[in-house]
C-alpha cells in the first residue's frame, strides 16, 4: 500500500538511513525496458555488449514493462509509435524514470523541419528525466547520462516534497 | 534485347497502349503505356520467351505536378540481363491504375506503399490499405500540396 | 531436544516466514498508484485482442497422467528400498507382483501409441518453378489435387 511512500513531512535519521538504503537499492539495479527503435539501439546494445558492458552497472535489459524501472527510447519516434510509447510507459511500475537517447528523441534530430510523421521530442508524450545528446551518443554517453540518472535517484527521499515557492506563495 | 528493340515489340504488340518512350540518352530507357492496358502489357513482359521478366525490381508511386500522378515500373530479366522501365501517368482526380499484383507478388506491398504516399489507388489489389503511416491517417504526404496536419491524435506535429 | 519431525516443522517455518516477511517489507515500501491506463493487459504497447485462454495439444495432457501414475508407483518404492533387507523374501516378492501388475499397464499405454509424441504436420510450401507459371494455371492444379 506504499505505507512509506512519501507521507513524512519532516526527516530525521531513521528516514535519511531508510532513504540511502533504498535509492542505493534502486540505483544499483536499474533494469531498462529494451526500447531500441533506430540507430541509437545499436549503441545502446553495444554499450551493453562486453567492451563498454552495462552489466557491472547492474543494468540489464528486461523484455516487458512490468519488471522494468527505466525506459531508454533509442531512436527516432514516429507518431504511430509514439502511442505505444506512452502505453508501455503507462504500464511500467513506480519508480519509473525515462531517459531519451539521441537526437531524435531529444527534440526530433535530422527531421525536426520537413519529417511529417517524426514525434519532435518523445517528452511531448512521456516525460523523461534524462537526455543524452548525440547522434547516436557514444556508449560513453549513454553510460553518463546513466550515471547521471543514478545521481538523480540518489537524491530521492521518502519526505515528501515541498511545494515550489511560486505555487506555496499562491496557497497561502 | 536492347532497349529499344523491346519498346518496339511490345509497340507492335499493343499498337494504341503505348504512348511515349525514350531510349537515348538516359540511363534507364522508359515507355509510358496507357493504363487500362497495364495489366495485358504486364503478363506480356513476364510470359513472353523475348522478354521474360520475372522480376519486378521496383514500383514507385510519384507525384508529376499540375494534377497528375504516375506509378513507375522498374523490370529486370533475370535469364535475359536486359531491362527497362514502364510508366503510367493518371490524373489526381480519378489515381486508379489496375494492379500487378497477379503477376508479381512483390508488388503488394509496394502497391501499398504507392497508395499510402501518393494515393494511387489500384484495382484489383486484394488488400490495398496503409503500409508505414497509421490506418487513421489524413492525406497523402508525398503529393506536392501535401501539408503537414498540426495535431495527430493531441500529439503536436510540427516541430 | 526436538523430535525428527520437530526439526522439520521448524524448518518449514522459517520458511514460510523469510518468504512473507520479504513481501510484506516490499509491500511497505512500494509506491501504490495504480491508474487505469497502467491496469490494461501487456501486449506491446497495443490494444490488447482476443483473450489470454491458450489451448494446448492434449497430447501434453496425457504424458502428464501416465507420469503421475508412475510418480506414485516411485513413491511407494522409496520407502520399501529402505526397510526391504529386514523384512525378507516375502516383502521382496510381493514389490515384485506389485511392480508386474503396474508394467502390464506401461506394456497396454505403450502397445496402444499413448507414449508416442503428437507433433502437427508440418507445412511445406508452395512455390512455382520457372518462369511465366500463370495464377490461373495454378489454381487450376490447386483444385485437381485436391
Amino acid at each position: 500500500m506504499g505505507l512509506l511512500d512519501q507521507r513524512f513531512e519532516n526527516g530525521n535519521v531513521f528516514i535519511t538511513t531508510a532513504d540511502n538504503l533504498l535509492n542505493w537499492a534502486r540505483l544499483s539495479s536499474m533494469w531498462p525496458m529494451q526500447f531500441g527503435l533506430a540507430c541509437c539501439a545499436i549503441e545502446m546494445m553495444a554499450t551493453g555488449a562486453s567492451h563498454y558492458d552495462l552489466d557491472r552497472f547492474g543494468i540489464f535489459f528486461r523484455g516487458t514493462p512490468r519488471q522494468a524501472d527505466v525506459m531508454i527510447v533509442a531512436g527516432t519516434v514516429t507518431l504511430k509509435m509514439a502511442s505505444r510509447i506512452k502505453t508501455l510507459y503507462d504500464q511500467m511500475a513506480e519508480p519509473r524514470y525515462v531517459l531519451s537517447m539521441g537526437s531524435c528523441s531529444n527534440c526530433g534530430g535530422p527531421y525536426w523541419e520537413h519529417g511529417y510523421h517524426v514525434l519532435k521530442g518523445v517528452d511531448r508524450v512521456v516525460p523523461v528525466d534524462v537526455y543524452v545528446p548525440g547522434c547516436p551518443p557514444r556508449p560513453e554517453a549513454l553510460m553518463e547520462g546513466l550515471m547521471k540518472l543514478q545521481d538523480k535517484i540518489r537524491r530521492e527521499s521518502l519526505v515528501k516534497p515541498a511545494p515550489l515557492p511560486h505555487a506555496a506563495a499562491d496557497r497561502a | 534485347m536492347t532497349p529499344s528493340e523491346i519498346v518496339d515489340l511490345l509497340g507492335r504488340t499493343f499498337d494504341q497502349a503505348l504512348l511515349d518512350s525514350k531510349t537515348e540518352g538516359v540511363l534507364n530507357s522508359w515507355a509510358l503505356v496507357a493504363p487500362d492496358r497495364l495489366r495485358d502489357i504486364a503478363f506480356f513482359c513476364r510470359d513472353d520467351e523475348r522478354l521474360q521478366f520475372d522480376s519486378l525490381m521496383c514500383l514507385s508511386g510519384m507525384d508529376h505536378g499540375a494534377g497528375i500522378l504516375g506509378v513507375v515500373y522498374h523490370l529486370d530479366s533475370t535469364p535475359l540481363g536486359h531491362r527497362i522501365v514502364l510508366k503510367v501517368k493518371v490524373p489526381a482526380a480519378d489515381p486508379r491504375v489496375p494492379s500487378v499484383e497477379a503477376v508479381w507478388k512483390c508488388a503488394n506491398w509496394q502497391e501499398r506503399e504507392a497508395y499510402d504516399m501518393v494515393g494511387v489507388v489500384f484495382d484489383g489489389h486484394p488488400d490495398l490499405r496503409r503500409i508505414l503511416l497509421p490506418e487513421d491517417w489524413d492525406g497523402f504526404p508525398l503529393r506536392k500540396d501535401y501539408q503537414v496536419p498540426e495535431y495527430y491524435n493531441g500529439m503536436k506535429v510540427p516541430s | 531436544m526436538l523430535s525428527d519431525f520437530g526439526q522439520v516443522l521448524v524448518f518449514f517455518l522459517l520458511g514460510i516466514v523469510f518468504v512473507a516477511a520479504g513481501l510484506a517489507f516490499a509491500w511497505l515500501i512500494r509506491p501504490h498508484r495504480p491508474y487505469p491506463s497502467k491496469l490494461t493487459s501487456y501486449e506491446c504497447g497495443e490494444e490488447p485482442l482476443g483473450n489470454t485462454r491458450g489451448r494446448f495439444n492434449i497430447r501434453f495432457y496425457v504424458v502428464t497422467l501416465i507420469f503421475l501414475i508412475f510418480d506414485v508407483e516411485v513413491v511407494f518404492l522409496f520407502p520399501w528400498a529402505t526397510v526391504y533387507k529386514s523384512l525378507g523374501w516375502f516383502a521382496y516378492v510381493e514389490m515384485l507382483v506389485f511392480l508386474g501388475i503396474l508394467f502390464v499397464g506401461y506394456a497396454y499405454v505403450w502397445r496402444k501409441g499413448d507414449l508416442d509424441w503428437d507433433r502437427p504436420a508440418p507445412l511445406l510450401p508452395r512455390y512455382e518453378k520457372g518462369v511465366g507459371v500463370r495464377e490461373e494455371a495454378l489454381a487450376e492444379e490447386e483444385l485437381s489435387l485436391s
